[in-house]
């Protein structure tokens, strides 16, 4: 059963990994990743995060389902965090572990570049010197990123 | 039905959900937002580029012909910008 949390509170990468593997004996490879907050130059006072309650368990739920049918994966972690998120802090956490290292490192890059396109999450930006920040425009290079785990990825559920 | 719009979709609005009920031909996504740009200024703003407005039919991300029949709950929403 993977571990999926949408949380406000922060989150301790270790702790997990070392959650998702204790009393385990096959798992021959851990790969964590962790997404932080940018200031973005010194522009950004912090990102604020939205979400869909709700749609965004089952969403992230989906992706983890897709990934684990794709690659023999012996856990998956997955927290992203909502609220008001400084530089420098955490907003998103993917821990796969497997066998192998390779699954492992293109399981976690497979959960990244899909939750960032289809789990129900958009930042807003606060600006540092206090003038109104935007809603982040979507990246048509998180769109490509996923080009690449098309030829046998399976459907978008769309 | 329940309506339900965030990000910038929501700020135009001006509210983060709310109750309709839709009048008779509303049969796809693309039709419920096009009788919610005739709704007023706010959602004629939210709605005026309708190919960038994703939406979800009961939390599942859908295309805009997707039916709308029996659903319980719409979201309307901008390109996602979660990770």
């Amino acid at each position: 059963m993977p571990t999926i949390r949408i949380q406000r509170e922060d989150f301790d990468a270790a702790t997990e990994a070392a959650a998702l593997t204790r009393g385990q004996t096959e798992v021959g490879a851990v790969v964590t990743f962790t997404g932080l907050c940018r200031a973005e130059a010194g522009r950004l006072a912090a990102l604020e995060l939205e979400h869909y309650p709700g749609m965004a368990e089952e969403e992230v739920a989906r992706v983890v389902a897709e990934a684990e049918a794709r690659w023999p994966l012996e856990g998956v972690t997955v927290i992203h965090r909502y609220g008001r998120i400084a530089p420098g802090e955490q907003i998103v956490l993917v821990v796969t572990a497997s066998t192998h290292r390779q699954a492992a490192f293109e399981a976690a890059s497979f959960l990244m570049d899909y939750l960032k396109t289809r789990a129900p999450f958009w930042k807003k930006e606060h600006h540092a010197d206090g003038s109104a920040g935007e809603w982040v425009a979507a990246k048509d290079a998180d769109d490509e990123a996923l080009a690449r785990w098309q030829p046998s990825a399976p459907r978008a559920a769309e | 039905m329940r309506l339900v719009y965030f990000a910038w979709v929501r700020e135009r609005i001006g509210k983060s959900e709310e109750e309709v009920v839709l009048p008779e031909g509303i049969a796809t996504v693309a039709d419920l937002a096009g009788w919610l740009r005739t709704r007023g200024e706010e959602y004629a703003h939210a709605f005026e580029n309708p190919a960038v407005v994703r939406a979800a039919v009961d939390r599942h991300h859908v295309k805009p012909d997707a039916p709308i029949a029996g659903a319980r709950e719409i979201a309307f929403f901008p390109p996602m910008t979660g990770g």
